[in-house]
């Protein structure tokens, strides 16, 4: 175990790196813009000597390298700066939007996993039925199917001609359905071929055989023996989905107007207001970039092989 | 000696077509890949084909409103929008800007990728690490936020647009073609080249990248399909082609206040991009399966 948290420090330390790439990446693409931010945010109605002003002010007078410096250095007093358009600060109100995405991540994670598991085991243990190749080719349009056009969907069948559902907006467990169900079964296709092809490639392995010949029963066999063996590629996918999720399913928020992280972005993005673009930038590569620790360290709880050699390291 | 040279050359060239002959039997064998093909050419047949079908000027951007959102009927099959456009005129010449920004954004993400990708797997090292550690960095940030984030600073167009789904899809490429690479260059027939003296850049396009293409052509295809994806994304947030252009998502996003009226406006360009996306993944999967005769038992 002692392995097992050196590890986890060698992962976390490569982080800093990665975070200093990010941000000075996406600050070289926003200087790039051909607006003017200060007079964008000075007002339409600002005079010349105004935009001058809140030029200053907002330390834009200065070269690019100039202001990521000083960006960077505040940064590491943990200071992420204030939003040039609300002014108020970067990190509070990401954080107020991020509680909203993470629960839409966590119920649609849920919706895919609830589909997507049973389907992938049906389809690989009884491959060429009628539930795998139902399975398959609603996978399949599922992969195809642009989520954002799901929604409008959704939107146009349970609230627009039947009213049972919200159309947008967060209240009651009732706003959740949809994009919920949006954002899910986008994710639960993916999962699903991933299942099943991962279930395929254990079940033709020899100590199947082995188990199924010394007469254990079928159920047995698939929920021991090939399931505990198939489902790494299959939490890897579940992570990584979740990983994004995390990180705000932009279109789906937009399309159900939904007060989260990836709307927030878009938003900010839209308005060239850098610091709340960097801010966000950095919260979600440092939620993606653990999400895919735990997935890692969840392989060792899920395959003692893999435990063995933290354990050797 | 002169026969047994021909002879020779003769049977390398019949080995040759008999590979490609094998990878298109397997192919030909998959009925759903087959059915992803038949769709694929359609739709290019048509979008080259789309002046000959609907006038651009007088039918596809035209404005009249004595005739807006009207439901399918015989002389509009699909319906009127808005402004009174035939939205099958609008989809079939949005097929044009789809495909075209599907297949340059992937020639650009893959010549820029491919290049990094082959260059690292090759000379490995501090090279490798250097390029690798740089493709991370573009890894750490969701795709669709870089190329939302590109766009912005750069401003909507269609070049704009097939830039920026080019550069955040350059750095799967950079990893795909390393890998292929690390696995060929060991081989035999590579240190033969390098004994007759063979440069490095050489050995790179004509020796390694040729038989590293079989995970590269599965991958174009699958990735051409994500592609059209993110542009209708984009669009649909406002950031991608400019208005009077017909693109699937930004019809999408246009027809998003008729819902409840004209729901027509939203189900059709939808419907037409699941059309394309599904069959470049059928076909994606075919190939992969024709390539890798490994993963089909």
């Amino acid at each position: 175990m002692v392995c097992m948290s050196k590890y986890v420090l060698k992962r976390l330390a490569m982080l800093i790196p990665v975070l200093i790439g990010v941000t000075f990446m996406v600050y070289f693409i926003l200087s790039l813009s051909p607006g003017d931010t200060a007079a964008m945010i000075a007002g339409e109605a600002a005079d010349a000597e105004t935009i001058e002003a809140t030029r200053k002010d907002l330390g834009l007078d200065q070269p690019v390298i100039v202001q990521y410096g000083k960006y960077m250095l505040n940064l590491l007093h943990g200071d992420m700066g204030k939003s040039y358009k609300t002014k108020r600060e970067v990190f509070p109100t990401i954080m107020a939007a991020f509680p909203n995405t993470a629960k839409l991540a966590f119920w649609s994670i849920l919706v895919a996993v609830a589909i997507a598991l049973p389907v992938g085991i049906i389809s690989a243990t009884r491959q060429y039925s009628a539930v795998d190749n139902v399975g398959m080719v609603a996978a399949l349009l599922g992969v195809a199917t642009p989520n954002f056009w799901l929604g409008l969907m959704l939107i146009i069948v349970f609230s627009l001609n039947l009213g049972w559902l919200p159309s947008g907006g967060m209240g009651s467990w009732k706003n959740y359905i949809m994009p919920a169900i949006t954002l899910g079964t986008g994710d639960a296709a993916l999962i699903c071929r991933m299942t099943r092809s991962s279930m395929l490639e254990v079940i033709r392995q020899d100590y199947i055989r082995t188990a199924r010949a010394k007469g254990v029963p079928e159920k047995m066999v698939i929920r021991k023996h090939a399931l505990k063996n198939a489902l790494i590629p299959v939490v890897t996918v579940i992570g990584l989905q979740f990983g994004s999720l995390l990180g705000g399913a932009t279109l789906t928020e937009t399309v159900f107007a939904w007060p989260g992280v990836g709307r927030l972005l878009v938003d900010s993005i839209k308005s060239k207001d850098a610091p709340l673009v960097l801010g966000g930038v950095i919260m979600m590569t440092i939620t993606f970039s653990i999400v895919n620790l735990c997935v890692d360290i969840l392989y060792a709880f899920i395959d003692p092989r893999i435990k063995a050699q933290y354990k050797r390291k | 000696m002169g026969t047994s040279k021909n002879q020779e050359t003769a049977s390398g060239a019949v080995k040759k077509r008999s590979q490609f002959n094998e990878i298109w039997r397997r192919l030909k064998k998959n009925k759903m890949a087959m059915v992803g093909l038949g769709i694929v050419i359609f739709l290019v047949l048509i979008s080259i084909f789309a002046d000959f079908l609907f006038d651009y000027n007088t039918v596809v951007i035209k404005q009249n409103t004595s005739i807006r959102l009207q439901t399918p009927s015989a002389a509009h099959w699909l319906g009127t929008d808005e402004f009174g456009r035939d939205i099958l005129a609008r989809l079939v010449h949005g097929s044009r800007v789809s495909l075209s920004v599907g297949v340059v954004a992937v020639s650009i993400a893959l010549l820029i990728g491919g290049t990094l990708g082959a260059i690292a797997g090759f000379y490995g090292g501090k090279i490798d690490n250097v390029i690798m550690r740089i493709m991370d960095i573009f890894l750490a940030v969701p795709s669709l936020l870089l190329s939302i984030t590109i766009v912005s600073a750069l401003g909507p167009s269609i070049f704009n647009l097939m830039l920026a789904i080019a550069i955040s899809s350059v750095p799967g490429y950079a990893r795909i073609v390393r890998a292929s690479v690390l696995t060929v260059k060991d081989q035999e027939f590579v240190e033969a080249a390098k004994c007759i003296g063979a440069n490095n850049f050489e050995i790179i396009s004509s020796h390694i990248l040729p038989n590293c293409m079989a995970p590269i052509i599965v991958q174009v295809s699958l990735k051409v399909a994500s592609a059209i994806l993110s542009t209708s994304g984009l669009s649909f947030l406002g950031l991608g082609v400019k208005a009077p252009t017909p693109e699937w998502g930004a019809m999408l996003s246009g027809g998003r206040a008729y819902l409840r009226n004209a729901p027509h406006l939203t189900v059709f360009p939808g419907i037409a991009i699941i059309i394309t996306i599904l069959s470049l993944n059928l076909l994606g999967d075919g190939l992969r399966d024709a390539l890798d005769p490994k993963l089909k038992k």
